[in-house]
């Protein structure tokens, strides 16, 4: 495949985008059916055009960095400043786009099983288009404004897509609390851009452009951009305390937990720290610290959080913010590489888990709602292994992944992240090793609790004529699928021998001074700190199925009282939550309130309504010309410029 | 003194300017000579009225020499020799997209009121009055005819909204008058105050925007400098309008019929911001310079007050009354960065915000008309009772709130980012804009478009395909901006560009020998671009 073909990278945005388009315009009038394998078609014609993107990037030689940039026009230009409507496709952007538009291509088959009967069905995969063509964009962009463009994009679709059931109160907030969250980065990022653009030393937005340029950029500069970028990071990739947003959002449909809240959207902000990775390199160390830690702090307060939800896609949405924290924990101790590596395994294997529980809660649906109980509420679940096999053997295989286990994915990842931490070493990197052990172990412990609850034990629904079923093949397959790589994936970049063709892969296109040296590490002290990690995962496991086969879960989850008071503040997040909706609610409207209809009505429009009627009034004591009525002014002023006008006319006529 | 002069192809035999001002108030003075009975005809003769104009501009669009950063299509006429008023007409860069986006939104104005049954004729005939004294400001390059079609605004918009407005018409219509009246007064002191000056100076009269502009950038004291744009601002700062001076807004909009709105922020608003660039900054530098402080203040607490006061507001239309507010203190931040992206960035905003909040403003009426309420409380559910309408107000909202791929952001990124090079500090509260912008319209939405439906909302009708034809037009374009901006960018370039070098380099103290190296420069850059 010739290198030349990737001039044509925009066609794979593009086809997805033309698809949502079409289906928003016409999808009413087709099929459901018609509808879903028109945007399923789309969204797998782009992986197609990924694996040709593969192939003819390979074939790129003689390069320091294969990177081709596609065709494209300029976006704007004023003065100095310049920037291109572009795409680019390079090592870091292909590995992208690859799991992109495999797990959204197997996300599109699995929605059509399970959005079977929705009214708005057409609607729903023409959300989804865009949501791909968005994210596409979003790695592709040879710019930080076409990333902001894909940025914003997948925001948007994210609103549209968690309000999906918009009837729904909860819905419609959590949609609009998303957006609103999102666009608190948002500020950061724009801010970023700016400084970029003001600092001279840059002075463009193209990533080629700042990675030639980063050594000449003065660390004051660099550290600035690279926390704004961070705020950014932080909205998009639901870190502490910009979170509050995520576990909202599984209001939405579950193959959009997925997709967007797992598998894809969330992992933008590490996508855009990594892209600008040179950056951190110039930036001071502080920089790095502030993102490791927060990254640390994040995945702990999650995991604790995860510990005693009881719905079903809570779990795994507390699961995904505090896998995204040990990224961040990664991009913070310099394992840039093993930051996507994990967001690749865990694309895999956090869709896996989603999709899982999306057909999970299928099943329960016909009973819950005979029985009016919350279909997703685990307390209901228990013993669905015997109903679901296919969906239980395969959330197994996620549950092994997430939770650490030889030879899963999340093994490999999450070993090669700890062990950049270790290797910071000082205080702070042995701090952070351990209780980054300590979240890997709550991890395999609320995974194993929630394996047990939904698929081990008694039923807990009760006698019933409405059993759960498995669900549908669409559903099924995509499945099995994606069990496959959720084992698998994690040997794309093993440490044994020299075989880690990830971070050989991607490396030149990003900051990798540290990778040599945390790869031989990892394989020096590979054994001995996978050991670790290994073992702390099986005692997690241990502890939950020894806890949860001992005692039965009732309402109130009786085995996990056990954790005292941890408990309530795991459940209700620490009331953070709370805090923020508190304030916004108290404080913030009370400040707004007084501003609307004190400040402007009574104080401003006051003093300007006297300022007018004291006019008014003085005006009165030229009762005889002026009578106060605004036509008689009109008249006058009529009057007055049509008597210039004849002045005016009569002057020239001299 | 030089005027410049330009060697334009563009320039041609036939007046256009001064066709697109005579054809409306031609088509006034037809329509009020109309028989009563027949409304449509009304209609239908401003639609093709303004039709008419519509092409005319884009014609003049397309003409236009990107190339050139003066005035084109000019027209020259001495009007009154004695004191130096002409008639003379002209537009540039900064001036091209405003008229083009006054002759886009005059006719969607009159396909969007359909419903004014009573009095259709002179509703039609005061938007045709509106359409030309709005457009002599914007192509006027004379300050006289300039303040004349400042002035002319005022009668035509009174009367819209106290003869077809809502509720306490005649009061709010009277608060508006004598908001802009109040302001307009310093514009007419500060207008002869420099005149007088000119003619004290140079023995001559002379109220050319030119001749004035590179005399008062020049010559005048620093003292004098200060007065005359604490002038001007106070002038132009109710119209646009700034922080404390805005309250006659919220009223005048929500209180006039639906064009009237349109108008009103499409258009009447940016007469005020038109003023800061082709007037206040462009005449006073070392005055802008040294209070640029206040405006770029003025405009960030613009942005965030205004968002703020919007999110609390109950009927629909006050919302995004107050939104108008933010959006132009993005304008103003860009005008007041004094850079070229930044005046760039102010033209785009006001281009952009006259198209994304018109949708918004027709959508209002859609509702009013049909329910007879914009009350945000008294709607539910319109998402799944009228889908094509939510769809096109959500289009408008995420346009309205700067989402890429619309021209919202391109403006809004364009005016931080041009006062960010100069002024970062004022920028970062001004980014928070963002996230407001988003609370207050997404809340909004939610409140009136998501839930359940209520009874009466259950029986609505979806949006009809003339109103569809009203509000598709500005939304293609505000994506189309979105995605191509530099259509429009390339064409404001120039003209921004010569203006932020005016200002920078006039915006130091003055010495005495400016005068002659001041004369020499300007024949030595006219004849250097004149040679594009």
């Amino acid at each position: 495949m010739s290198p030349n073909i990737l001039e044509y990278s925009y066609l794979i945005p593009a086809v997805p985008f033309v698809s949502a388009i079409f289906l928003l315009l016409f999808g009413k009038r087709l099929k459901p059916i018609v509808a879903g394998v028109i945007g399923t078609v789309a969204m797998g014609s782009t992986f197609i055009m990924w694996i040709i993107s593969f192939c003819a990037l390979q074939n790129i030689e003689g390069e320091e960095v294969r990177r081709m940039t596609s065709q494209g026009y300029t976006w704007m230009q004023i003065g100095n400043f310049s920037v291109d409507f572009r795409f680019m496709v390079d090592p870091l952007s292909i590995v992208m786009v690859g799991f992109i538009t495999l797990v959204a291509t197997l996300i599109h088959v699995y929605s059509i099983g399970y959005m079977k009967g929705d009214p708005r069905f057409s609607r729903f995969f023409a959300y989804l288009n865009l949501f791909a063509a968005s994210m596409l964009i979003l790695v592709l962009g040879e710019n930080l404004l076409v990333t902001f463009l894909g940025w914003e994009g997948v925001g948007l679709c994210s609103y549209l897509l968690i309000s999906f059931w918009f009837e729904k109160k909860s819905a419609a907030t959590a949609g609009k609390k998303a957006f609103v969250a999102n666009r608190v980065g948002d500020v950061g990022f724009l801010l970023a851009m700016f400084l970029i653009i003001a600092t001279p030393s840059l002075g463009s937005l193209s990533y080629t452009h700042i990675q030639d340029r980063v050594s000449a950029v003065p660390t004051i500069s660099a550290t600035a951009i690279v926390l704004l970028l961070f705020v950014g990071a932080m909205g998009k990739s639901a870190q502490f305390p910009l979170h509050i947003w995520l576990p909202d959002a599984m209001e939405g449909p579950t193959p959009v937990s997925a997709l967007i809240h797992a598998a894809t959207m969330v992992t933008a902000g590490v996508f855009l720290l990594v892209r600008i990775s040179p950056l951190i390199g110039t930036a001071s160390p502080e920089a790095s610290s502030i993102i490791a830690i927060v990254g640390l702090i994040t995945a702990l307060y999650a995991a604790i959080c995860a510990l005693a939800q009881n719905d079903i896609k809570r779990v795994l949405a507390y699961s995904t913010i505090s896998q995204l924290g040990f990224t961040f924990l990664a991009i913070g101790v310099g394992a840039y590489s093993g930051a996507i590596f994990h967001v690749v395994t865990h694309a895999f294997f956090k869709a896996l888990l989603f999709l899982g529980s999306g057909s999970v809660i299928h099943a329960m649906h016909p009973v819950a709602h005979e029985k009016h109980f919350d279909e997703q509420d685990m307390r209901n679940m228990g013993g669905l292994k015997k109903h679901l096999p296919i969906t239980h053997a395969t959330f197994l295989v996620g549950w092994l992944a997430i939770a650490g286990i030889f030879p899963f994915a999340g093994f490999w990842s999450k070993d090669e992240i700890l062990g950049a931490t270790f290797l910071r070493g000082g205080i702070l990197g042995y701090g952070l090793w351990v209780l980054g052990m300590f979240a890997a172990l709550l991890t395999a412990f609320y995974m194993t609790r929630q394996v047990q609850m939904v698929f081990y034990s008694k039923p807990r629904f009760g006698e019933t004529e409405n059993l759960p079923h498995e669900s549908p093949k669409t559903m099924t397959i995509p499945l099995i699928i994606l069990s496959a790589f959720g084992a698998l994936i994690g040997l794309i970049n093993v440490p044994l021998k020299s075989r880690e063709e990830l971070t050989k892969f991607i490396d030149p296109a990003i900051h990798g001074s540290k990778h040599a040296e945390i790869a031989t590490f990892v394989k020096i002290n590979g054994l001995s700190l996978a050991g670790i990690s290994l073992a702390l995962a099986i005692i997690g496991i241990l502890i939950g199925i020894k806890v949860y086969r001992s005692r039965p879960v009732d309402s109130d989850d009786e085995p996990l009282k056990a954790l005292g008071p941890v408990v309530p503040l795991s459940l209700n997040a620490f009331y953070v939550n709370t805090g923020v909706a508190n304030l916004v609610a108290g404080i913030g409207t009370k400040f707004a309130n007084t501003l609307a209809f004190f400040v402007d009505n009574k104080v401003i429009d006051g003093a300007s309504s006297n300022m007018a009627k004291g006019i008014e009034d003085s005006g009165r004591i030229l009762r005889k010309i002026q009578s106060g009525f605004v036509r008689r002014y009109v008249l006058y002023m009529s009057g007055g410029t049509l008597l210039i006008l004849l002045l005016a006319l009569w002057g020239n006529a001299q | 003194m030089i005027l410049a002069v330009s060697s334009s192809p563009a320039d041609m035999a036939f007046p256009v300017l001064s066709a697109m001002i005579l054809i409306p108030l031609v088509g006034a003075l037809i329509i009020a000579g109309l028989p009563k009975s027949q409304s449509w005809v009304a209609s239908a003769f401003g639609l093709v009225t303004t039709s008419i104009v519509l092409g005319l501009s884009l014609w003049q669009l397309f003409a236009f020499d990107k190339n050139f950063d003066g005035y084109q299509f000019i027209e020259n006429h001495t009007w009154v020799k004695d004191l130096g008023i002409s008639y003379s007409l002209g537009i540039d860069g900064i001036s091209l997209f405003l008229v083009v986006l006054s002759a886009i939104l005059f006719p969607i104005s009159i396909l969007v009121s359909q419903s004014v049954k009573h009095n259709q004729r002179s509703f039609v005939a005061w938007l045709l009055v509106l359409q030309s004294a709005v457009l002599l400001v914007f192509v006027a390059r004379d300050l006289f005819l300039f303040f004349i079609g400042f002035e002319l605004v005022l009668i035509p918009m009174y009367f819209l909204i106290a003869g077809f407005g809502h509720g306490d018409t005649k009061k709010v219509a009277m608060k508006f008058f004598l908001f802009t009246m109040g302001g307009s007064i310093f514009f007419l002191a500060s207008m002869l105050a420099l005149a007088g000056l000119h003619a004290r100076e140079t023995g001559t009269w002379s109220f050319a925007i030119d001749t004035l502009m590179n005399y008062a950038s020049s010559e005048i004291s620093n003292t004098a400098s200060l007065w005359l744009f604490a002038g001007f601002v106070i002038a132009f700062a109710v119209k646009v309008p700034l922080f404390p001076l805005h309250t006659w807004l919220p009223d005048a909009h929500t209180e006039a019929p639906t064009a009237g709105s349109i108008i009103l922020a499409g258009v009447l608003l940016k007469l005020g911001t038109y003023g800061f660039v082709r007037i206040a900054i462009a005449f006073f530098p070392y005055a802008a310079h040294r209070l640029i402080w206040v405006l770029l203040a003025l405009s960030v607490i613009g942005i965030l007050y205004g968002s703020i006061v919007a999110a609390m507001q109950p009927d629909l239309k006050r919302l995004i009354a107050y939104s108008s507010i933010a959006h132009l203190g993005f304008v103003m931040l860009g005008v007041a960065a004094l850079t070229q992206q930044g005046i760039t960035g102010a033209v785009f905003t006001m281009a952009s915000h006259g198209l994304t909040t018109g949708v918004l403003f027709a959508v209002v009426g859609m509702l009013y008309e049909r329910r007879h309420t914009r009350d945000i409380a008294a709607y539910s559910g319109l998402m799944k009772t009228v889908p094509v309408l939510s769809g096109v107000f959500l289009i408008a909202v995420f346009a309205s709130i700067g989402l890429p791929g619309f021209s919202g952001f391109i403006g809004e990124f364009l005016t931080m980012l041009g006062a960010f090079s100069t002024h970062r500090w004022y920028v970062v509260p001004a980014a928070t804009g963002v996230i407001f912008a988003a609370l207050y319209l997404l809340w909004a939405y939610q409140r009136m478009f998501t839930g359940e439906p209520n009874e009466e909302d259950e029986k609505m009708k979806d949006i009809t395909p003339r109103e569809l034809m009203c509000v598709v037009p500005m939304l293609l374009l505000s994506f189309y901006l979105g995605v191509a901006p530099q259509f429009m960018i390339e064409r404001i370039n120039p003209s921004s560009n010569k203006l932020s070098e005016h200002i920078s380099k006039y915006s130091g103290q003055k010495t005495i020998d400016t005068v002659d190296s001041k004369s020499n420069e300007v024949d030595k850059s006219h004849v250097e671009k004149g040679g594009h």
